[in-house]
């Protein structure tokens, strides 16, 4: 209670005697200490001024006609109800048993006659003390109550917030299972996925430190982060610095989000990887092999961008391998006799999977089984990911509706990027972005992505980096491939590669027309298999045909000049 | 037997104290009541009714208690007793010394008035 209880603040007493001199005494002595009196003649009538007066305090004789002060007081009780309205019995009575019947009939004392002024004064502040604190306890449990109800409307609300920021994006594809509670984001846990612009995914899971809404307000800026990079074609390593650069800035020193990021290409067969501080996440192989990825890195939102390594390890992978990602939470459960699950737990159950059982399957039936009767829940997130073929995925949506702006339809740009800006910079996302101004192409983000990309990456790669793409068909030449490619990018020296834009409107839509060059040496474009079929079957997943495949398929023509270093690409789009 | 004086002159000071100009009319209060009472315990008496003897002679101790009349109290609570035993033999001794007891207060009260006012 915010203020003191002032014991010498006026009451409202009834009083209740039969005797009419007493009841004058009585009535005079309350009055004569300053409190305000209503007074009755039997216990019928101290019920109705009970009623109608709302008093603070009854003094009850127990023996009156027309309703005994046993029955008044029963009475009065139950109209109290949840006040606390102390019943004191005037009594002569002395036999320990009429005492005894007083107090169960929900008396809280006696006050013996003849009256006595000290007794009656110090009688009435003992009970107005008790009355108070009864008060005063009641007043903050129902303070409580609404603090919490009112906590509980917040969370509400800030999950329909987060929900707008955060969306499933595409965990409802039909090769992710998840588990994770609506509310847990106050736990702190994250869970993202978004389909890449150019095919392939992106899943994200993270654990912030703390509960409740410190942790729920740090998900927000990771939510619009991943959704908003992703959806531009940001790779997960982009994300990845860009969302510890945000958490640095924004989270106090002791908290930070421990997470796995996740990135699949589904058409090249392989996933990315990125584990800063939460339980190992398994790649259980569709022979039923299992692997752990232990983090390697500390979690987000603790290093600053130049000590922070976004790095993402590298794994081939064949259609029907799945990657399972996890929280604290799962590790965390307990059983009854309050064992941890532990990572052995995780292990044995991934490992004594049934053959065709689903790992996620396995493991939350792990959880279920070790946890028995208890409840588990809002602190524990668990994804799996399965690696399918990209035709086996229904298509993604066309992107946002178009825009009622007009947008530019007539412009030119060149981008050039050079030298180690090259090793250190993707400009696929600022290019995107560039295009995606024209509302007609905003529809065709995904192709428009696919093209850049193939462009650019077939510019890097083999024109100025001249990775022979053989390599990465076998296991070993991946690894080669891919460690070969860091090395030569540090050492970049004199190279560029240049985009140059045209969009010009059509009556029928509009044309897009680039052209990318590269320093590099070029190709043998003329005795390329793929330019010369005229079917365009192939014979194994060859990267660079495959990329030319898709080039040929999404543009309008392609033409190649100096020896391959410059493509020239024509793409129309239609109302 | 009874041998408590007829007023508590200390209890009536400081009752007089606390009523203030009151105090007579709680004194008329109080002699108008217990007629009241004693025809209830006559009528108690006529009825054989034990039950409500005791109550009112309960009832009625404790006015006298606290009005300072202790003597009368005493015999109030005899008569209680004798109600709660069902002993009806004993009610007509005992309703007439709590008859002539409360003649004695009337006309103690009467002479304190008069000393009070006078």
């Amino acid at each position: 209670m915010d203020e003191p209880a002032v014991e010498s603040g006026p009451l409202k007493i009834l009083i209740a005697d039969d005797s009419d001199s007493d009841r004058l005494i009585l009535k005079t002595l309350l009055r004569r200490l300053g409190h305000l009196v209503l007074d009755a003649a039997n216990g019928e009538e101290a019920v109705a001024l009970f009623r109608s007066g709302a008093p603070d305090l009854v003094l009850l004789d127990a023996m009156m006609p027309a309703m005994d002060g046993l029955e008044a007081a029963q009475e009065i009780k139950r109209l109290a109800g949840e006040r606390m309205v102390p019943v004191i019995f005037i009594s002569s009575l002395s036999e320990a048993e009429d005492l005894a019947r007083c107090l169960e009939a929900g008396g809280d004392g006696f006050l013996s006659k003849p009256y006595n002024r000290v007794m009656i004064k110090a009688k009435i502040n003992a009970f107005n003390r008790m009355r108070l604190m009864h008060q005063a306890l009641s007043d903050q449990r129902d303070l409580m109550h609404e603090r919490n109800r009112q906590l509980l409307e917040e969370q509400y609300v800030a999950r329909r917030v987060f929900d707008n920021v955060a969306h499933t994006g595409c965990l409802d594809a039909p090769n992710i299972r998840y588990h994770a509670s609506p509310l847990s984001v106050f736990s702190g846990d994250v869970l993202f996925a978004s389909p890449r612009p150019a095919g392939g995914m992106l899943v994200f899971t993270g654990d912030f430190t703390g509960h409740g809404l410190p942790a729920a307000i740090g998900a927000m800026p990771v939510a619009e982060t991943f959704y908003g990079m992703a959806s531009k074609g940001f790779d997960g390593s982009d994300i990845l610095q860009e969302i510890n650069q945000k958490l640095v800035r924004i989270l106090p020193k002791d908290m930070f989000c421990c997470g796995t990021m996740l990135e699949a290409d589904f058409t090249l067969s392989q996933l990315k990887v990125w584990n800063g501080g939460l339980p190992d996440g398994w790649l259980v192989r569709a022979s039923g092999e299992g692997f752990s990825l232990p983090s390697r890195h500390l979690p987000l939102g603790i290093l600053n961008a130049d000590e922070f390594n976004a790095d993402m390890e590298i794994i081939r992978t064949l259609p029907g391998d799945r990657l399972i990602l996890m929280t604290d939470g799962v590790l965390e459960c307990s059983s009854e006799e309050g064992q941890p699950f532990g990572e052995q737990g995780v292990r044995r159950a991934v490992e004594s999977a049934a053959s065709g059982q689903h790992p996620f399957d396995a493991l939350m039936n792990a959880i279920q089984g070790f946890t028995g009767r208890q409840k588990f829940g809002d602190d524990l997130t668990l994804c799996c990911l399965e690696m399918v073929d990209q035709e086996g995925l229904s298509a993604l949506p066309e992107g946002t509706a178009p825009s009622t702006l007009a947008g530019p339809t007539e412009w030119k740009c060149v981008y050039e990027i050079r030298e180690r800006t090259l090793g250190e910079f993707s400009p696929l996302p600022l290019l995107l972005h560039i295009c995606m101004e024209v509302p007609g192409l905003r529809r065709k983000s995904g192709e428009i992505y696919t093209l850049l990309s193939e462009l650019y990456n077939n510019a890097l790669e083999h024109g100025v980096l001249e990775l022979p793409s053989e390599w990465k068909y076998t296991p070993e030449g991946f690894g080669r491939y891919y460690s070969e490619r860091t090395a030569r990018l540090s050492m970049v020296s004199g190279h560029y590669i240049r985009f140059s834009f045209h969009h010009e409107p059509k009556q029928w839509g509009g044309r897009l027309r680039v052209v990318c060059e590269d320093s590099g040496q070029g190709f043998d474009f003329e005795n390329h298999p793929v330019l010369q079929a005229t079917e365009m079957a192939q014979s194994g997943p060859r990267y660079a045909g495959r990329g030319l495949v898709l080039l040929k398929r999404l543009a309008e023509s392609i033409r190649f000049h100096e020896q391959g270093s410059r493509v020239d690409i024509i793409y129309d789009w239609y109302f | 037997m009874v041998d408590k004086p007829h007023l508590d002159k200390e209890a009536l000071a400081e009752l007089r104290d606390v009523m203030e100009d009151e105090f007579e009319m709680l004194i008329q209060t109080y002699l108008v009541d217990s007629k009241e009472r004693i025809d209830s315990l006559k009528g108690a008496a006529m009825a054989g009714d034990s039950d409500a003897f005791a109550k009112t002679a309960h009832s009625f101790k404790g006015s006298c208690i606290n009005i300072g009349a202790p003597r009368l109290g005493e015999l109030c609570r005899n008569a209680e007793k004798i109600g709660q035993n069902e002993n009806l033999a004993e009610v007509p001794p005992v309703l007439e010394a709590i008859e002539y007891e409360f003649q004695q207060v009337t006309e103690a009260f009467g002479a304190l008035m008069e000393r009070g006012t006078g």
